[in-house]
């Protein structure tokens, strides 16, 4: 786990991780001549053109083909490229899963996927464009990484890393125009999770966008005197185990929060993790339902399926309640 | 015109892939139809085509070939073993044991020289679009071969890429199409029909070439007739083949699209084999 790190409550602005992206993926194809880019007729939603302009021999828009865009990236980083393919998260993840799985995942290559929308956070989109399964779909995939990151600036060195990496990323985004958590030139590492604040009485672990949230529950109980410990758990897999046995050890409860089915995703893995060390702590688990959500703007439909800040301030209290339901939260 | 000591040659050679394949198929179930109707195409790709060394499977200059009906595994095992890649026994002494390089598709990741492991259909030819764009960025001038099986057309993903590689101007890319008009449940016309195959082809702007796909000196003669790699058309070789070709009981049938013969059954076919083409270049036997 990362040293503890002053993270501010959002206040201090947002920015849409999608233009980090376009302008990280610039940098990195500057200084790497391996690196190609691929779109599938989204260069304009994800700020690629300046990939284009920048590199127009290495960028290549292969129209709405999903499945073409994850084989041709294989063939690519087949010889020698390390292609970066993106799409929405539910494409990536969905429609061209197979391709991800055989063509990328099997051999072990090193095609890097960007999947935006992830969760609910294109809510007014509906279903289905929104990447609900990605993060489970993807982390079963032997060899593949799976990242979300929770502050745009972050992607800037998870970029780089994953460049660094040799076998296949996913990167999981929102819709945009996230809030910046942490102070500029914060450093964050694939695989280590951030202590985002200190905690004795509960750990909230949470990934992606959802560490505001997080945060904001943790602010607000700390208030009363109420420990909680927040992780930040950007990558997914491989899982920081160390962290999520520590907190299990040394707190006692964990609530996982995450925009994704509360199925297959963070909370499974942490589920998976205390199981498989035997660490003996309760978890509650927030996310989305096993259901296909009503259509809402974002920050509603977290709130109505419980895993907004009130909904992860909720189950803290819960956790916490001596003569505890048997149930859940919600 | 085909120079007619390399076609014998060539149909030595195929000749000897049957028998080969059969022997296979008499130790394990194998894709024995399919096998056999890409058996002229596969000798010709590696036999007469390919520019490959077995010294060194990773020549960034060799040609790149995907076999995206990866369940003809067997042909394309045997067509490497042909060019010394590893020795024949090794496929008969290890076929499906446990960490095997040798299983039903094949897997790039236990066989060196396996370009791309394919297996499930239709993602061929996407992988070949990459490879040739790769080959582009790099300034190379190899080829980029492809062998689909025409029920792989049924694929979607087969005409985005189809789509891609024509938009690209991958000129490199050479796609056969192993056209048995046969898939596991019976006639390709009635499962679902992808004829007229060479004129969809064309529609979506590749050169097309048809030619029967037995005839090895009308292969030859495609092969001789192939643009540079550096033209901006990718090429379909659209090869009207028989599943089952060479034995008799297999041919035109989707009983044989897999299975297994017994020893009295492949001495049968041994010697059809030698009698349909009328020679004997050995059998599949051990020093074959």
């Amino acid at each position: 786990v990362s040293t503890p790190t002053v993270v501010s409550d959002g206040s201090t602005g947002a920015q849409n991780a999608r233009v980090v992206y376009g302008a990280a993926l610039v940098q990195l194809a500057t200084d790497h001549p391996d690196v190609v880019a691929l779109t599938a007729d989204l260069m304009l939603s994800h700020q690629l053109k300046g990939f284009r302009d920048a590199h127009p021999e290495r960028f290549f828009n292969v129209g709405i083909a999903e499945q073409d865009l994850m084989g041709i990236a294989s063939g690519l980083a087949l010889d020698g490229k390390v292609p970066f393919a993106t799409t929405f998260a539910a494409f990536a993840s969905m429609r061209a899963h197979e391709q991800v799985r055989t063509d990328i995942a099997y051999p072990g290559l090193p095609v890097k996927i960007v999947g935006t929308m992830g969760g609910l956070s294109g809510g007014t989109a509906g279903p289905t464009h929104s990447g609900l399964e990605d993060l489970g779909v993807m982390r079963m995939m032997p060899g593949m990484t799976v990242i979300a990151p929770s502050d745009p600036r972050h992607l800037t060195q998870f970029v780089r890393q994953a460049y660094e990496l040799p076998g296949p990323v996913y990167v999981r985004l929102g819709r945009g125009e996230d809030p910046l958590v942490y102070p500029d030139g914060h450093q964050v590492r694939i695989g280590t999770a951030v202590t985002a604040t200190e905690g004795d009485d509960v750990t909230i672990i949470s990934t992606g966008v959802m560490l505001r949230h997080a945060l904001a529950a943790a602010g607000r109980l700390a208030a009363e005197g109420i420990g909680a410990r927040v992780l930040d758990m950007h990558t997914v897999k491989p899982l920081d185990s160390d962290a999520v046995a520590r907190a299990g050890e040394e707190t006692g409860r964990i609530v996982t929060v995450e925009d994704h089915l509360v199925t297959g995703g963070l909370g499974s893995a942490v589920a998976e993790c205390i199981t498989d060390l035997g660490v003996p702590c309760r978890l509650v688990r927030l996310g989305i339902p096993d259901l296909f959500s009503v259509i809402g703007p974002p920050a509603e439909l977290y709130r109505e399926h419980g895993y907004d800040d009130t909904g992860i301030e909720r189950a803290v209290r819960q956790l916490l309640t001596p003569n505890r339901s048997a149930h859940g939260p919600s | 015109m085909a120079d007619p000591a390399t076609v014998e040659r060539l149909e030595g050679k195929a000749l000897e892939m049957r028998k080969r394949l059969l022997r296979l198929a008499s130790h394990t179930s194998l894709h024995i139809g399919g096998d056999l109707s890409m058996s002229d195409l596969m000798t010709a790709i590696f036999e007469y085509l390919m520019r490959v060394d077995p010294e060194r499977p990773e020549w960034p200059e060799r040609d790149r070939f995907v076999l995206s009906k990866g369940h003809g595994a067997g042909a394309l095992y045997i067509s490497m073993a042909n060019r010394g890649f590893f020795d024949v026994e090794e496929i008969y002494a290890t076929y499906g044991e446990l960490g095997s390089r040798f299983g039903m598709h094949p897997c790039r990741n236990h066989l060196p020289g396996v370009e791309m492991s394919t297996g499930s259909l239709g993602h061929g030819l996407s992988i070949a679009v990459g490879l040739a764009l790769a080959a582009r960025l790099d300034g190379r001038t190899n080829r980029v071969v492809t062998l689909i099986g025409d029920g792989e057309l049924n694929e979607g993903s087969i005409w985005e890429a189809t789509m891609a590689a024509a938009h690209f101007r991958l000129g490199s890319i050479v796609a056969f199409i192993d056209k048995n008009d046969m898939c596991m449940d019976g006639p390709q016309d009635d499962v679902m029909r992808v004829n007229p195959v060479d004129a969809k082809f064309a529609a979506f702007g590749w050169d097309v070439v048809t030619v029967d796909g037995h005839d090895m000196a009308a292969l030859v003669d495609a092969i001789d007739g192939l643009p540079p790699a550096t033209t901006d058309r990718p090429t379909v070789i659209v090869a009207q083949t028989v599943k089952g070709k060479g034995v008799g009981f297999m041919e035109h049938t989707t009983t044989w699209h897999s299975g297994q013969i017994d020893a009295a059954t492949l001495a049968e076919c041994y010697a059809e084999l030698d009698r349909r083409y009328g020679r004997s270049v050995g059998s599949g036997a051990v020093g074959a």
